[in-house]
């Protein structure tokens, strides 16, 4: 039981324990607070990886301005605790079954594929900023520019949407 | 080290977790963020094998999923916003007639 | 035993760094409050805090005390365990990033291991990355704390003032795009390194000179992070009661408080580092002399204490002041002797100052600037303060590439 063993499963733990909260709450607010220990989780799964960059980016980004968005949404509408209907509750078993059957697909598939990607090796070497850069600039510029572009027209969008009618 | 199929096995699980929010929660919000869920999970694959193969590329992928997800969580919850405004209400369970 | 310490010695310097670092803070903190009071007050032409203890040193001791025995009401209607999240949030995130900053570049040899100074190792590649990240997480405490309140002043002030802090953020970390260009690494210690490139220019090889405008735009944007005068609209007393934190009394009240003050000293850490040489000296190298500074301020300041202290007042101060005197003169006259000790403290001593001038500069505005309405705080922020430190990022990229291009030193 090594020492990087003991951490993927303490943050794997926390990574579901994070998820099935977001199931479970009955407030959207703590349903925020769940996926942010999620993303906190799986940050600290990229720093045992390695990917160090993508780790910070994922707090910053995700955690720290997605997730904070959310909240402030949550906040602005005052969104409630949910109400229960009945088409919800009648759907719950046989839905619970088949996500399983899902997730449990998915990972046979993985499991039963090449030897090679199965335990592949993972030196423990952190990759560097700088190759990553040298990656976006050199053969992703293409796409890179896009997504500059992508995020233009989201501002846009989104302030237009947001605005309140001139009446 | 930590076997990648151990962290393919932990991204299935926390995907199938998003499925089951997206499907049985009634608010907008909630279903929102099992969106969200699921591009995460996917994420960690995607890392997971960029480890496994020793290349870049799944890395450089999850910084554009990271930033069309900031792009998309934008533009969604502004839709959110106007839905909320206009219906009063954040249950799609009642928000099902294109009418009024 | 000898077995198990030597297995686990890594682990428990760490432990044992973790906790001196955590005395060390919350102590600053402490004493910080006293400082703030003082200055504000000596520039306001009154004497601030002066009965508890000698020239009022006590009273970061009797604040404490009373924020343990004040009464801590549970406001009704309010989300249990937000409200409780909240100021737990905001002091863990603020104190983390004190654990990211390095003090000194050169480690202590014990026992054959290696003591950095400092809790994270020297080679953290992501160094300032990690610690933007901390302080993202950081408006959570503020936007749940004015959420969880149950009331309106709370919620409009958290709302406010995580908008603010979300604004400021972008300008901050594109302010630093420019010193990350001329470095070349995330890393602080490579940072200062870079610095160091000419050691013959002391001063002048500081990242403060070429990148005048990213200095102030970070240091006008850390200001606005830190929610201090004159961007704390959203926490002022005469604007919306007391903002965010109105409905939090003593414990969570002092939580949020020292996670404010030490925002202030991680920002100022940041400034020194990054701007300022951190723990390089303003002197070029060739002046050995000036390895003697530490002493020569050190001993004239314990012997005014000293001096001081016997014509006090009170009989305590009169006891106290010239024992905390004779300590700071006799640590003085210890770097004197021993040149091993000189040398190693010199790096922690030039941070320690810059870092000090900086909390001076922060306390300095609070007790001079008015404080920036909402609409222009923003204004600012978007309209100014980020497109400079754009406009800074560009200028840098150039000057650095015309110098790769046509040779240049």
């Amino acid at each position: 039981m090594t020492a990087s063993l003991v951490v993927f499963f303490v943050l794997a733990a926390l990574a579901v324990i994070g998820a099935v909260s977001l199931i479970l709450q009955k407030h959207p607010i703590h349903s925020a607070l769940s996926l942010i220990v999620v993303m906190v989780a799986l940050a600290g799964l990229y720093l045992l990886m390695g990917a160090e960059f993508v780790a910070a980016v994922q707090i910053i980004v995700y955690g720290g301005a997605i997730m904070v968005l959310f909240v402030f949404v949550i906040m602005l509408l005052n969104a409630g605790v949910e109400e229960h209907t009945s088409i919800s509750k009648m759907a719950g078993a046989p839905g619970l079954l088949l996500v399983v059957a899902l997730a449990g697909f998915v990972a046979a598939t993985i499991a039963r594929s090449a030897e090679s990607v199965q335990t592949a090796s993972q030196s423990g070497v952190m990759s560097s900023t700088k190759d990553i850069s040298n990656m976006i600039f050199k053969d992703f510029v293409y796409p890179f520019e896009l997504t500059s572009f992508l995020i233009l027209v989201a501002i846009l969008g989104a302030t237009v949407l947001a605005q309140r009618e001139k009446n | 080290m930590v076997p990648t199929n151990y962290y393919v096995i932990l991204s299935a699980i926390l995907f199938g977790l998003g499925v089951f929010a997206f499907i049985f929660k009634r608010n907008i919000i909630t279903i929102f963020m099992s969106i969200e869920l699921m591009l995460n999970a996917v994420n960690l694959a995607f890392v997971a094998f960029s480890q496994a193969l020793g290349k870049l590329d799944g890395q450089v992928f999850v910084l554009f999923v990271i930033v069309v997800a900031a792009a998309e969580a934008a533009v969604g919850l502004g839709i959110i916003i106007l839905i909320a405004r206009n219906r009063q209400t954040l249950n799609v369970e009642r928000v099902d007639l294109l009418k009024l | 035993m000898n077995s198990f310490l030597a297995a686990n010695a890594e682990l428990l310097i760490t432990i044992v760094k973790i906790a001196l670092l955590l005395f060390v803070v919350l102590t600053v903190n402490a004493y910080l409050t006293w400082f703030e009071r003082k200055v504000v007050a000596h520039m306001q032409s009154r004497w601030g805090p002066h009965r508890v203890g000698p020239h009022g040193l006590l009273q970061p001791l009797a604040d404490g005390v009373k924020f343990l025995f004040k009464e801590d009401p549970t406001p009704a209607g309010v989300d249990k365990f937000v409200y409780f999240l909240a100021p737990l949030l905001a002091l863990a995130l603020a104190l983390t990033s004190i654990a990211l900053i390095p003090f000194g570049p050169d480690p202590i040899r014990f026992f054959g291991h290696d003591i950095y100074l400092g809790i994270a190792p020297p080679d953290v590649n992501i160094g300032i990355l990690a610690l933007f990240a901390v302080t993202a997480l950081g408006v959570y405490g503020v936007a749940l704390a004015g959420w969880s309140s149950n009331s309106k002043y709370p919620l409009l002030g958290g709302l406010r003032s995580s908008a603010q802090m979300i604004s400021y953020e972008l300008a901050l970390t594109m302010s630093v795009v420019g010193v990350l260009l001329m470095a070349g690494s995330f890393n602080l210690k490579k940072i200062i390194e870079a610095q160091a490139h000419h050691p013959e220019w002391g001063i002048l090889g500081w990242n403060v000179w070429p990148q005048i405008l990213g200095f102030f735009c970070f240091f006008v944007a850390a200001i606005a992070e830190t929610n201090r005068v004159p961007f704390d609209l959203p926490e002022a007393e005469s604007e919306l009661v007391a903002g965010f934190h109105t409905e939090y009394a003593s414990f969570k009240f002092a939580m949020f408080f020292i996670a404010e003050y030490t925002s202030m000293i991680t920002v100022s850490c940041l400034c020194s580092i990054m701007f300022f040489g951190g723990w390089l000296s303003p002197f070029p190298a060739s002046w050995t002399f000036t390895h003697y500074l530490p002493s020569a301020i050190l001993i004239p300041f314990g012997l005014w204490v000293i001096w001081d202290g016997i014509r006090y007042e009170t009989i305590f101060g009169r006891i106290i002041l010239p024992g905390v005197g004779t300590v700071i003169a006799a640590l003085g006259a210890v770097f004197v002797v021993l040149p091993g000790v000189n040398e190693f403290i010199q790096g922690p001593f030039w941070l320690v100052s810059k870092i000090l001038v900086f909390l001076f500069v922060y306390v300095w505005m609070r007790g001079t600037l008015p404080r920036f309405r909402y609409d222009q705080l923003m204004s600012f922020g978007w309209k100014l303060l980020l497109p400079v430190s754009i406009v800074n990022v560009i200028l840098t990229s150039f000057v650095i590439l015309a110098r790769m291009q046509w040779g240049g030193k």
